[in-house]
């Protein structure tokens, strides 16, 4: 019990500027969630930031899958030509 | 740049697949997506280099066995990710989601995990605006 409560004084200043760090991290992330707007500015706890980004990064995958999906049904339907063209004018736009 | 070789996968998906096969393009789209996704963001990154390896290693198996092209871009056998002391327990969930998370510091993780995230969200950006053309 001791031993721990020393390493735990001894780890602390360092922890210190690490714990900041985190917190500036986290805080990243929380601005990167979708709500980012709607909620106030104050930070939620890093646990809630941790299940929301989680969630995000859930739907984010789901929403490749169904582009992908899309992408292919698009594909098969439209003709080549008139789709290159589409593909190529929404990488100048 | 990830449009640029995302919109040339495209391109070869399209001619390279037959147009019944609905699933193996859709796959292909999505591998390409990913794909196009880390090379973009280079080695400069634990996660794009994690995803390289991963889409590297799911490309040289497709060549053996038509069983294995069900998209594992999740993929099934993970390092184990073990709770970590000193952190949140969301970030066991967050390491199974980033790309090479498992073997990541929490710092270096949350890091991560906001670029993964904006690259992610880019490369949804430029889907909805494909989608958007050739449906149009």
């Amino acid at each position: 019990m001791s031993s721990r409560r020393t390493t735990r004084s001894r780890q602390s200043s360092s922890s210190r500027i690490t714990d900041e760090q985190i917190n500036d991290l986290v805080s990243k992330l929380q601005a990167l969630l979708p709500e980012a707007g709607i909620r106030s500015n104050n930070s939620m706890p890093a646990a809630r930031v941790l299940q929301d980004t989680c969630n995000h990064i859930r739907s984010l995958h789901q929403e490749v899958d169904d582009l992908s999906e899309r992408l292919s049904e698009l594909l098969a339907t439209t003709d080549t030509t008139s789709a290159q063209a589409a593909i190529i004018r929404s990488l100048l736009m | 740049m990830s449009a640029f070789h995302f919109l040339r996968a495209l391109s070869q998906i399209n001619k390279t697949t037959p147009k019944s096969s609905l699933l193996l393009r859709s796959r292909r789209i999505r591998h390409a997506a990913y794909a196009s996704m880390a090379y973009t963001a280079g080695r400069s990154r634990l996660w794009s280099r994690a995803l390289l390896r991963r889409l590297q290693r799911r490309s040289r198996l497709r060549y053996f066995s038509s069983q294995r092209t069900r998209a594992v871009i999740a993929p099934r056998r993970l390092k184990a990710v073990r709770p970590r002391s000193g952190e949140p327990s969301r970030a066991e969930a967050l390491r199974r989601l980033v790309p090479g998370g498992a073997g990541m510091d929490y710092c270096s993780l949350l890091d991560e995990t906001a670029h993964y995230i904006q690259c992610l969200s880019s490369q949804v950006q430029l889907m909805q605006k494909v989608v958007g053309s050739i449906s149009s």
